[in-house]
């Protein structure tokens, strides 16, 4: 298992964010994560990489930093860039828990192969700030590409993106998954995750509500007790459609 | 990249042997540098030895210090605005020495003022680890290190308000406007083995601030650890800054001007602003202590006046050229 969660519990300013979570992922797999505004997704992600105290298990918090780092890529939701790099500069950093300081030939290869599978050639050299939105978000997701750990975990990496760019990006990570990476990805769009995730994992209130694919998790009656609302599910030639309403 | 470190060596190296051969003595360039290297007889050697070489050396330490820790504190707080004096120990020591100078310690010693400095900055770090707490995060730490420069300013101030005559209160006043002049090799020897640890334990943390770019998460969860890189951080600035202050007084500006020109030349990596930063801070310094000597030789023009002269508006320029389009 990439990744192995075991009786995940965070408690915050004295608030159970948290409970007893336990959640694995596999090679080959897209696990969508789903749920509501204050469901505890962000929690659960930095919690399963260490980045939070925590009680229970997690399978990344107990390595060591470089190796936790070499086993799993983060892609947290605030999409920061401090200072004026280049493109290039900016995903060679994914080879940050690498040694060979981003100059070996392995490093050249993995910051290569991430710029071309991103598309980022043409704005190699160009200020990462003076990038449009989807252009930045495509830049960090070659950062964690570089960063060639078998596990990429990604805080709601298609928010802020347009339809296309949305697409593009679940199809990359479908790609990766179908290459035998392990992907857990937050996501809003129920229709997107329904469509792209091998798994869906629904999360509310700091629990699990329900784990599995993405037919059995979203169903009617377990929306409405996570959302509060009923939805009316549109099947497509290209997967269902899910509308709130 | 390469050109430009190219550039920045042969700048810092040409400014230390004109600062080496600047002087009210009047040596010429063949002699004074025959007599620094191969001594004789005379007081020629003395006046190199003893007196310039001290001099352009402390200005290389200390501009250098000065650039490498804005560069580090800049990175480290992902501000362009962060200056090594905000931690509170450049303050701390300022506070030092003007206690030296009042209670006439200064006097007793050659190195009581210097030593007294070095005291009050390393009271300044502890107060900063057990404001800030092991655990806290930058704010934190920033919030610590202003209260510690409030009150280390406030107790300068007091200093200053107490002085039992207008000679004593001169003497503070000038020696807070930070100057090179009449120091010792005695000097040097003082403050060059902190500072040279502390500019090592800044170079651990270049790697983390390139990390640090991707914000303090996605830092972590390559591998960076906030808590042991905030300390290293705070031990290597506080070991520069303190020795720093010690022997050339408040000089402001370098800490934040140096970084902040060079970025744009380093492709803004925090990693390669450290050295460039540290030969721009000792250029800057080197020449600015020239040019004191130059512009007002008989009138004793300090150092630090020099530099926030020199600084204040390269520092309206960048916030002109902010304004107007560009990025910081």
């Amino acid at each position: 298992m990439l990744l192995e969660l075991r009786e995940l519990s965070v408690i915050r300013r004295n608030r159970e964010v948290l409970r007893d979570v336990g959640l694995s992922i596999a090679a080959g797999e897209l696990v969508g994560l789903i749920g509501p505004n204050g469901a505890g997704k962000s929690t659960l992600m930095e919690a399963a990489i260490g980045l939070i105290p925590f009680s229970g298990v997690s399978n990344l918090a107990a390595m060591d930093a470089t190796a936790r780092a070499r086993a799993a890529a983060y892609l947290p939701q605030s999409r920061e860039i401090a200072w004026p790099v280049s493109v290039e500069d900016l995903v060679a950093l994914g080879r940050i828990p690498w040694p060979g300081s981003g100059r070996s030939s392995e490093d050249r290869k993995a910051i290569e192969a991430a710029m071309t599978r991103m598309g980022l050639e043409p704005f190699r050299h160009r200020t990462a700030l003076r990038l449009s939105g989807g252009e930045q978000a495509r830049a960090l997701i070659a950062r964690a590409l570089a960063q060639e750990a078998p596990l990429l975990i990604a805080d709601e990496p298609v928010a802020g993106l347009d339809p296309a760019q949305q697409l593009a990006c679940l199809r990359l990570f479908q790609g990766l998954a179908g290459e035998g990476r392990g992907l857990l990805v937050s996501i809003h769009d129920l229709g997107l995750a329904a469509r792209f995730c091998s798994r869906l994992v629904l999360l509310a209130k700091g629990r699990i509500l329900a784990d599995g694919s993405p037919d059995h998790v979203l169903r009617d009656e377990v929306i409405r007790e996570a959302f509060g609302i009923t939805t009316r599910r549109i099947d497509t030639p290209d997967g269902p459609a899910i509308l709130p309403i | 990249m390469r050109p430009l470190f190219a550039m920045l060596i042969l700048v810092t190296a040409m400014l230390f042997a004109a600062s080496l051969i600047t002087g009210p003595a009047g040596l010429s360039v063949v002699d004074g540098l025959r007599a620094l290297l191969l001594g004789g007889e005379g007081p020629m050697p003395i006046v190199m030895r003893e007196i310039r070489l001290p001099r352009a050396v402390l200005g290389l330490v200390v501009g250098g210090g000065l650039g490498l820790t804005g560069a580090a504190m800049q990175g480290y707080l992902r501000n362009p605005l962060a200056e090594p004096g905000l931690i509170g120990v450049s303050g701390m020591a300022a506070l030092g020495a003007v206690l030296a100078i009042q209670t006439g310690l200064s006097l007793s010693a050659a190195m009581a003022l210097p030593l007294s400095a070095l005291l009050g900055a390393g009271m300044g770090a502890g107060l900063l680890v057990a404001l800030a707490g092991p655990r806290g995060g930058s704010v934190t730490l920033i919030l610590a290190g202003i209260a510690i420069s409030a009150l280390a300013n406030a107790g300068t101030a007091l200093v200053l308000n107490l002085s039992p005559n207008p000679y004593a209160a001169n003497e503070i006043v000038f020696w807070l406007m930070g100057s090179l002049a009449d120091r010792s090799m005695l000097h040097v020897w003082l403050v060059l083995p902190p500072m040279v640890l502390g500019a090592m334990l800044i170079w651990t943390t270049a790697r983390d601030l390139d990390a640090l770019t991707l914000g303090e998460n996605a830092a972590a969860a390559m591998g960076v650890s906030p808590t042991t890189l905030r300390w290293r951080l705070v031990a290597g600035v506080a070991l520069i800054v303190g020795p720093a202050t010690a022997v050339g007084g408040v000089i402001g500006f370098v800490g934040l001007v140096v970084p902040h020109i060079l970025r744009p030349w380093v492709g803004a990596r925090p990693s390669a602003l450290l050295p460039a930063s540290a030969l721009g801070g000792a250029a800057l310094v080197l020449a600015a202590d020239i040019a004191v000597r130059l512009i007002l030789p008989e009138r004793d023009l300090k150092l630090g006046v020099l530099t926030a002269i020199v600084g204040a508006p390269l520092f309206l320029h960048l916030i002109w050229k902010t304004r107007s389009g560009g990025r910081m």
